[in-house]
């Protein structure tokens, strides 16, 4: 009988904390880990001036495994965190499951759409972003040839591709795309030695500006590319500083806004399909100190023009996921 | 298909196959004493990882090198100790080299350099570049030699060099001096050579430290020579392609070129789709590409082209009768 009070005060005093502890907000970094120079670190950039601009605090769990996904969500959510932000599609079904079970708990999914009443679904319109860097290719390009690598051959990746091959397009009609993949398993996310290989057999192709969407493959892309005296485009984080002067411009992703501000709004948020686009500020071309030299005034101007028309829907461009083809490039 | 890219796509091979080269002929050793290893992808990845922190953190890629060799040699000893020493399962203690390597190099990377498991952009001297061999520049424009000496065999590193010298060398060694006789006859029957008065055991501890030096200069060839710094799993399964290539090679030096230098070609052909559209005229996917090298191992596996007969002592501890 002492024992069963012990546990019992022991359950009380466990959920007084976790009411002490209530709308505290979590955030759930995906397996690349929160130092990916990349996706997950730009949702900690943001989280982290969250904390900063608030004084307040948020918890955090870099997952090590996929079998860690709803144990994490069901955690934090017992423990009264709120909202709960998650980066990566890879927690849809994870969150799918969970979502139901707490639902006076906001959940936050960037990359991802799930359907749920207090779940918000953050998505980025990488086309646009692409359809950007790619203006921004053809007219750096002095040999009518730019190139594309992508990492592993999923749909979101051919997104990337068909985006900026339709970028390309609309500046110089005449340009070569030439778009490859660096494989077909999560391999192709961390062969940075096969991207390498790619760039070069771009370059002997004519390429001269390489754009590359391939997470850890892409090091080796702008490596090389740096060594052979052509240009590159990094992805998703400003990518410029990793050799200045080498790096055209990157095509950013703020997964740091969207983070940001679904802490900000904090619980009870506006739920729903959000999506990030050219418009909101979502996705878009980095213009730093360090690639400052190679932007040109025609190129910037090109580039403002485009992103107002995209903004007011004027200008669409074509979503490879939305039919599963593309005007400008075969795969 | 002009001949500016035949050479474009060789001199690709050459880069692509040099650290399959050097994975198999270090798989070579270990099984022909029969220590079959299949943690050759693990060394290779803890070798490119330390080659590439050490080149960072002293500025000198020989320091680097050396590093990278300790590291490979030093998960051969512990492979050689649970299947030799402890004469366990010689499989099981590979894979748990490989998942070893996997978490400790970027554990330790995080460690060191807070990078998310990447050691920092190598430069100067702490990357092997490209080495031009004597006379290239000047002979480039001669037609046909030309090309062939200054882009080809010109202006690889010279870990490459090695590589293709470690092939003789290998036959050598195997096949010329008492060495290899003992290692050979170790991996067909231990039994002959202990009742010789030979040591089994000292032989293959012997065997699997050969394989982790050339595992551990094939990791630093992937981090400073072909890339400019460590990124996790960047062996990328060149380790598993390799054992293809050894099987493909049924275990000989020279074979195992021929091999690695087949399945860097399939490598560099998936990097040029436009080369083999305009060969063939239609469309090959790059994933039939990509799984060229197995298919060719399962046929000759399965006793169509030859017969692949495995050293007959491999994979079997040693006991010595009592």
């Amino acid at each position: 009988m002492t024992l069963m009070t012990k546990f019992l005060g022991a359950a009380a005093a466990t959920a007084l904390s976790a009411g002490a502890a209530l709308a505290e907000p979590a955030l759930i970094f995906d397996l690349g880990g929160k130092f990916d120079k990349s996706f997950n670190e730009a949702a900690f950039a943001g989280a982290q001036r969250w904390a900063e601009e608030t004084g307040e605090s948020f918890r955090e769990i870099e997952l090590q495994s996929e079998a860690q996904r709803e144990q994490a969500l069901r955690r934090f959510a017992e423990a009264g965190s709120n909202p709960i932000v998650m980066t990566g599609f890879a927690f849809g079904d994870a969150l799918g499951q969970v979502a139901g079970d707490y639902p006076d708990t906001d959940f936050v999914i960037i990359d991802m759409v799930v359907d749920a009443p207090n779940v918000r679904s953050v998505v980025f319109n990488e086309h646009e972003g692409s359809y950007l860097v790619g203006m921004m290719a053809a007219m750096a390009s002095e040999s009518n040839t730019v190139g594309f690598i992508g990492g592993m051959d999923i749909p979101l990746i051919r997104k990337f591709a068909c985006g900026y091959a339709q970028g390309v397009l609309a500046v110089n009609p005449d340009a070569t795309v030439i778009s490859n993949m660096t494989g077909s398993t999560p391999a192709a996310w961390n062969d940075p030695v096969k991207g390498s290989e790619l760039t070069k057999a771009q370059i002997s192709q004519g390429a001269d500006v390489v754009y590359a969407a391939a997470g850890g493959t892409g090091v080796g892309v702008l490596q090389t590319a740096a060594d052979e005296d052509i240009l590159s485009i990094g992805v998703d984080s400003n990518q410029n500083h990793l050799h200045a002067g080498k790096v055209l411009t990157s095509m950013i992703k703020r997964v740091d806004n969207a983070v940001f501000d679904a802490m900000s709004d904090g619980p009870g948020m506006e739920k729903g399909f959000n999506v990030m686009g050219v418009g909101n500020e979502g996705v878009g071309v980095a213009i730093d100190e360090h690639n400052k030299a190679l932007i040109t005034a025609e190129m910037q101007a090109a580039v403002d023009e485009a992103s107002t028309k995209i903004a007011d829907g004027s200008l669409e461009v074509h979503d490879y996921m939305s039919d599963d083809s593309c005007p400008s490039l075969s795969f | 298909m002009d001949y500016i890219t035949l050479i474009q796509l060789f001199d690709s091979t050459v880069r692509l196959a040099t650290p399959l080269l050097l994975a198999c002929l270090a798989g070579l050793f270990s099984e022909r004493a029969g220590i079959f290893d299949i943690g050759l992808d693990g060394k290779m990845l803890a070798a490119a990882f330390f080659s590439a922190a050490v080149a960072s953190l002293t500025g000198n890629v020989w320091l680097g090198l050396l590093a990278g060799i300790a590291a490979s040699m030093a998960l051969s000893l512990l492979h050689g100790l649970a299947s030799i020493t402890f004469r366990g399962n010689q499989l099981i203690s590979g894979v748990a080299i490989n998942f070893l390597a996997a978490g400790l190099t970027v554990l330790i990377a995080q460690d060191w350099f807070q990078q998310g498991g990447r050691t920092p952009s190598l430069i100067g001297g702490a990357r092997f570049s490209p080495i031009t061999l004597p006379f290239a520049d000047d002979v480039a424009q001669t037609p046909i030699i030309g090309p062939l000496y200054a882009e080809l065999i010109s202006g690889h590193s010279i870990l490459v060099y090695l590589a293709f010298l470690a092939v003789p060398a290998t036959w050598w060694l195997l096949y010329r001096t008492r060495f290899g006789l003992r290692l050979r006859a170790v991996g067909e029957n231990p039994a002959a050579v202990d009742t010789a008065g030979v040591s089994v055991v000292g032989l293959r501890y012997a065997a699997v430290l050969i394989c982790g030096v050339l595992c551990g200069v094939a990791g630093a060839y992937l981090s400073t020579a072909l890339q400019a710094g460590f990124i996790k799993d960047m062996s990328a399964g060149r380790g598993y392609i390799a054992l293809a290539a050894l099987i493909f090679a049924k275990w000989r030096p020279w074979y195992a070129l021929w091999a690695t230098l087949l399945f860097g070609l399939f490598g560099a052909l998936e990097t040029r789709p436009d080369v083999i559209e305009a060969l063939v005229n239609f469309k090959v996917q790059g994933q039939l590409l990509a799984a060229l090298p197995y298919v060719m191992t399962v046929i000759i596996l399965a006793g169509f082209v030859g017969k692949a007969i495995p050293p007959r002592a491999g994979g079997e501890p040693y006991v010595k009768e009592r």
